[in-house]
């Protein structure tokens, strides 16, 4: 009864027996890394996940849950933008810069004048730019977003420069933006609205008090675009195109996708959710500094790669950066449980990226063809 | 004159200094197969190439459906009827089989511009219908063609531009890497398009298939056309006379 005529002219195919998604195995390493680290905080007498101390009331560690959730959810937020343009067959080097710009230029429009009754000491503009409505300031980084990441579309599209140079020009010029706007003074003291964005209890709210998340709004915005474009990806014409695009340009062409159009599209789309991560960020922490982001485009791309998204383009999944990015955080948090020094954590950080990547070239070599 | 679907007069295709194609005048009639023969390289496919819109033409022009047409692209010359299987297939190895039909021509349960949700269910569907006509056998639609062997793909090349096929249909070698049951097939996906009455452009290095399958044989030697030959009239030797120069130094009209 296992063997059924599924396939077309008589071929044997048993659908029951459909080979593993290679999301299963990222899922299996996320949690075989998250038993690594608690064994090794068992032999500290310590516990990673869970709470070992008595005067606290709650089974897990919160204070890391919280941390481990928070970094996935903004570098995250990212890396669903940076998933969507190396499936396409490119390569966004930009995303921690324009993260950086977009905070600077944001926080400037959501300024509140009166701190502690003194007028705003990191004030950019006039009054006129005080106490705006905090929808202002969101769509102003969206729209700093869009432009960086329309530029960079524009670019990779309609010049033929490889993605890897057209970004990484707008990662050193973005950068330098972000220098300039406050000429590297931090903007500061948002308003209180502004604030609420990723301190505050979005979940409660639109369950109304049934689900409740004090201060982890990032998450739920990070959880709420996953899921939006895993959907896109999957069953829209532009994950289609997409995908397309990215496992082979020419044919994409011939069947007449508008190739270029479209990069543009998921670059800008890109840049977008880069955005979205800055606003999130800036509120986060009450403040926008010029360092912002440095080095996120990178962690992104790791996230991406540990979720098996493939350097060359047109395989992988929103589901398995969303899985990358779980891995790669909990490796974060884990080595600062056993008390590794931040210089061994960035070194095996590099060490993970390149292994990821290796490990993508040796699947491809699997499936090399005659 | 109007049962002419495509003409060409003067086409020529210079790649940098290679002449790939020089002075070539086809004529094709309403609902009539001709075969492209020719040596490797006699420019068979970059003719293929500048009727497609793929590539733009050095010099001449192109006559298709009446009127004189300059497409820009191979999507312009699909939506003019053009249907093509091109020799180098326009396949997305990562996609599915039903992906790969549909590919730049979705079907869709609502339209919201990129964003349009597609109907997979009926392409789907569709898409089992089309193959069941080339006999290929796939053991799963669903997995990315990638994984598929030679022949497979390019059944489903074939599946696609059967399954589309309107107001004319060019084939690039489209059997050169099949097997013996899969080229039976094919060749009877031809006979089915000759009954349909579309008219088709058949490039094949097979001559027994080409003498088996169309009306006329146009053969081409480095660059141009050098015989029209109504199948009535000639053989295999002929034709083969005509492919390697022994017949036919001066260029004929196609
Ligand atoms: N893009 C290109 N750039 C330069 N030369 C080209 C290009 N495409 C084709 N050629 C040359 O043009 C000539 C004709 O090539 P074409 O592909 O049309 O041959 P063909 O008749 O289809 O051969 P085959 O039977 O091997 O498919 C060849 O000499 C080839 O090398
Ligand atoms: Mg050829």
């Amino acid at each position: 009864m296992s063997q059924t005529n599924h396939g077309l002219g008589g071929l044997k195919y048993d659908p029951t027996k459909k080979s593993r998604a290679s999301e299963w195995n990222v899922l299996a390493a996320l949690v075989l890394i998250i038993l690594v680290f608690e064994g090794l905080n068992r032999l500290n007498g310590t516990s990673f996940l869970f709470n070992m101390r008595d005067n606290v009331d709650t089974l897990f560690n919160q204070q890391r849950l919280d941390i481990i959730i928070l970094q996935v959810s903004i570098t995250g937020i990212i890396a669903l933008g940076v998933t969507q343009v190396i499936i396409l067959g490119g390569i966004d080097l930009s995303a921690g810069s324009v993260v950086g710009a977009t905070a600077m230029i944001t926080m400037s429009f959501a300024q509140t004048a009166l701190v502690n009754g003194a007028p705003n000491p990191k004030a950019v503009f006039g009054d006129w730019a005080m106490d705006l409505p905090v929808i202002v300031p969101i769509a102003v980084g969206l729209v700093c977003g869009t432009i960086a990441g329309m530029i960079n579309g524009l670019l990779v599209a309609y010049t033929k420069i490889p993605p890897f140079i057209a970004t990484l020009g707008m990662m050193v010029s973005a950068r330098g933006v972000a220098r300039w706007w406050s000429n590297g003074q931090p903007v500061s003291f948002p308003t209180e609205s502004y604030g609420e964005l990723a301190n505050g209890d979005v979940l409660g709210k639109l369950t109304f008090g049934l689900f409740s998340w004090d201060g982890q709004n990032p998450a739920v915005v990070f959880v709420a675009l996953a899921v939006l474009f895993h959907l896109i990806m999957i069953y829209t014409l532009y994950g289609k195109r997409s995908y397309a695009i990215g496992s082979n340009e020419a044919a994409a062409r011939m069947s007449g996708i508008n190739v270029d159009r479209h990069k543009v599209l998921v670059y800008t789309i890109a840049g977008m959710l880069a955005a979205a991560a800055s606003v999130l960020l800036t509120s986060k922490n009450l403040t926008a500094q010029a360092g912002m982001g440095v080095m996120y485009e990178l962690d992104a791309i790791a996230m991406a790669v540990i979720g098996g998204i493939s350097l060359s383009g047109g395989r992988g999944s929103i589901v398995g950066t969303v899985l990358g990015a779980g891995i790669f955080s909990v490796i974060i948090s884990g080595f600062t449980s056993i008390q590794l020094d931040a210089y061994y954590q960035e070194m095996v950080k590099g060490a993970i990226i390149v292994g990821a990547v290796v490990l993508d070239q040796w699947r491809q070599k699997g499936r090399v063809r005659g | 004159m109007t049962d002419i679907v495509l003409e060409t007069r003067g086409l020529t295709k210079y790649y940098g200094g290679v002449q790939a194609l020089e002075d070539a005048n086809f004529i094709l009639r309403a609902g009539e197969h001709v075969a492209v023969v020719g040596d490797n390289g006699a420019g068979k496919s970059t003719f293929v190439r500048q009727i497609t819109g793929v590539e733009q033409r050095t010099a001449g022009q192109i006559f298709f459906d009446g009127r004189e047409t300059n497409h820009a692209g191979p999507l312009e010359a699909r939506e003019a009827g053009i249907e093509t299987v091109f020799q180098t297939l326009a396949l997305a190895d990562d996609l599915d089989v039903p992906s790969n039909l549909f590919l730049g021509r979705e079907l869709f349960k609502f339209r919201l511009g990129p964003f349009s949700w597609l109907d997979r269910k009926t392409m789907r569907e569709r898409t089992l219908e089309a193959l069941k006509t080339t006999a290929v056998k796939i053991p799963n639609v669903d997995n990315p063609i990638r994984n598929m062997s030679g022949g497979q793909r390019q059944c489903v090349a074939i599946a696609r531009t059967a399954a589309f096929a309107s107001k004319l249909v060019i084939m690039d070698e489209p059997t050169a890497a099949l097997g013996v049951q899969e080229t039976a097939q094919v060749e009877n996906i031809i006979r089915g398009l000759k009954e349909r009455g579309v008219p088709l452009v058949l490039v094949s290095h097979n001559l027994r298939q080409v003498i088996d399958l169309v009306d006329r044989i146009v053969v081409f030697r480095r660059g141009r056309i050098v015989a029209s030959l109504n199948k009535g009239e000639t053989d295999g030797n002929d034709i083969v006379s005509y492919i390697t120069g022994v017949k036919g130094s001066e260029p004929a009209h196609g």
